[in-house]
């Protein structure tokens, strides 16, 4: 009887478990098949499953909801180590001379108006810097995806839309560590010395992957990709944890961990953890929508339209400058402006961060309706340009 | 013989997170351009006439349909590319020196030329009626109007040359 009762007090939780986990990996790998049918990106229908079974959604999740947490955590660290891995060192610094003025636009016109909404809303100084990051990056995984889906790749306006989000995800590797800092509601001073290290280090790490790439590859052979993946993985959760431990945030220290490997170890490296990144990104979205009610979805969603309405004139803005900057012609110039305006995986990154931290709890709808929202308007905008009269140049 | 370098533009535009596109302006005024990403797909890309930034149509290849059609379009074409870049890039050039049925070597080993000893320069391909024999050794042997791929300054080219022809020392 007793021990009946104790192996049935363990048994029933792993079961309930296995099956809540299995069922959601099951449902969201259709939802990739059903967004890979209709060609639109994963990320919003992820978000939504999340609000769907969420607190007070349609399903109750409980036995889960820990486990899915600290993948979601793996998961931003995953997506940002990725980022680096994608980008080598020397794409970075010729975007960053190339594109300077763009992205110091770009950062002016789409950070200025998240934060005066704070303001406005009475949020406080911590929320505004968050909002601010909220609706200042682009998701580079949905436009990287638009653009090879509608054949864009070949564009004379693609790589200056993919240098303006390399210099977002740049300027992300100063704005995280600011925003941590202020969200452990340090005072001036810490807040200046995270940044401060946060600066130091990037710029460290930026000139000795430009120098001395090959030497840090080699710390990691590229020769067996099973011991790649572990000391890769093994690599970046160290940095990211001791990164946090010093308060200048885990997706920063995985973002460089990405960017100071290169050549084939990071060809190699972005090979094996792909499948990884998708899994565990899917977790993240998930578990933002999870820990978001839908029931203050509505409340959110005038301030949500609004500020859409906003931050897509304002990207539209950035994208055509820059694209007239370096003489596009009519229709490039609004398929630049008009592709930039998905915001995506950051935004989640900034708000869950935010919301983690215990600033204003609405920013958690507020950006799972505004992702949602500009990914929508993108969607449907983009097909715009293709229908204007081409004039020519110059005119 | 030798192939002069025509002054066709390939603008290479690099795509951070993607790969690189290069960009050929062909004479009749209409532009191709090829996308190579890192996930190994290849873009061939015609330019739409009317509007000169997008693409009018584009296929996408897998890596051996790529390399199928590269084949086609041949090795000499190749050669002859990788001599602009390599000019370029470090005052080196690649020529392809055609083997004269009079040439004392037609029928010898590559390796009784002695080019490399006696110049300096490197002959790394031999192309034998379309198709190219990359890093041929010493023992490769040679037949009447093979094309000889030599990689070296002028001087030294134009060395080889000679030999080859049989007209020097």
């Amino acid at each position: 009887m007793t021990i009946a009762a104790s192996e049935a007090g363990a048994a029933p939780h792993v079961a309930v478990l296995l099956i809540e986990l299995g069922a959601i990996l099951f449902g969201l790998g259709i939802l990739g098949r059903l967004a890979r049918r209709l060609h639109v990106p994963v990320i919003p229908l992820y978000l939504l499953a999340g609000l769907a079974f969420g607190q007070g959604g349609l399903l109750n999740l409980s036995a889960s909801e820990d486990f899915i947490s600290v993948a979601a955590n793996i998961g931003v660290i995953l997506l940002l180590v990725m980022l680096g891995l994608e980008y080598s060192a020397s794409e970075l610094t010729s975007s960053l001379r190339l594109q300077a003025p763009i992205g110091l636009l770009d950062g002016l016109l789409n950070a200025v108006p998240g934060a005066v909404f704070a303001l406005l809303a009475g949020w406080g100084a911590t929320a505004a810097i968050a909002l601010a990051g909220i609706t200042w990056v682009s998701s580079s995984g949905v436009i990287a995806k638009n653009l090879s889906d509608s054949g864009r790749l070949g564009n004379r306006e693609t790589p200056t839309i993919l240098g303006v989000l390399v210099i977002e995800d740049l300027a992300m590797a100063v704005y995280l560590p600011l925003l941590t800092a202020l969200l452990a509601a340090g005072g001036a001073l810490s807040v200046f010395i995270a940044v401060a290290i946060a600066l130091v280090t990037i710029s460290v790490v930026l000139v000795a992957a430009t120098r001395l790439g090959e030497q840090i590859t080699s710390l990691v052979s590229a020769e067996d990709p099973e011991s790649l993946l572990l000391g890769v993985l093994g690599l970046t959760l160290l940095v990211a944890g001791i990164a946090e431990q010093l308060k200048v945030s885990a997706a920063v220290g995985a973002f460089l961990v990405g960017i100071a490997v290169s050549g084939t170890v990071a060809e190699t490296a972005a090979e094996v953890l792909a499948p990884l990144r998708d899994l565990f990104a899917a977790a993240f979205f998930v578990f933002f929508g999870l820990s978001t009610k839908p029931g203050l979805l509505l409340g959110v969603l005038p301030l949500a339209i609004l500020l859409t309405a906003v931050c897509s004139c304002t990207k539209v803005a950035t994208g055509y400058l820059a694209a007239r900057r370096v003489g596009i012609g009519r229709r490039g110039k609004w398929r630049a402006a008009i592709s930039l305006i998905p915001r995506g995986e950051f935004s989640v990154v900034v708000a869950a961060l935010a919301v983690g931290a215990g600033a204003q709890k609405q920013l958690g709808p507020l950006t799972a309706c505004f992702v949602l929202l500009t990914i929508g308007v993108g969607a449907i905008a983009n097909r715009f340009p293709d229908r204007l009269r081409p004039r020519p140049r110059g005119t | 013989m030798r192939p002069k370098g025509h002054s066709i533009d390939i603008l290479s535009r690099p795509l951070p997170g993607i790969g690189v596109c290069q960009e050929l302006q062909l004479r009749t005024g209409r532009r191709v351009g090829i996308v190579t990403r890192r996930d190994g797909l290849t873009d061939l890309v015609i330019y739409d006439a009317e509007d000169p930034d997008a693409a009018h149509d584009r296929v996408e290849l897998a890596y051996d349909e790529a390399n199928a059609i590269a084949e086609i379009l041949g090795a000499p074409q190749l050669v002859e590319h990788l001599s602009v870049q390599q000019q370029q890039a470090f005052g080196l050039l690649v020529e392809q020196l055609p083997l004269a049925p009079g040439s004392p070597f037609a029928g010898r080993t590559l390796g009784d030329t002695q080019t490399r000893t006696r110049t300096g320069a490197s002959i790394v391909a031999i192309i034998r009626q379309g198709t190219a024999t990359p890093s041929p050794g010493p023992e490769f042997q040679l037949i009447a109007n093979d094309l000889v791929v030599v990689v070296g300054t002028k001087e030294a080219i134009d060395q080889v040359a000679a030999i080859l022809d049989g007209s020097a020392g």
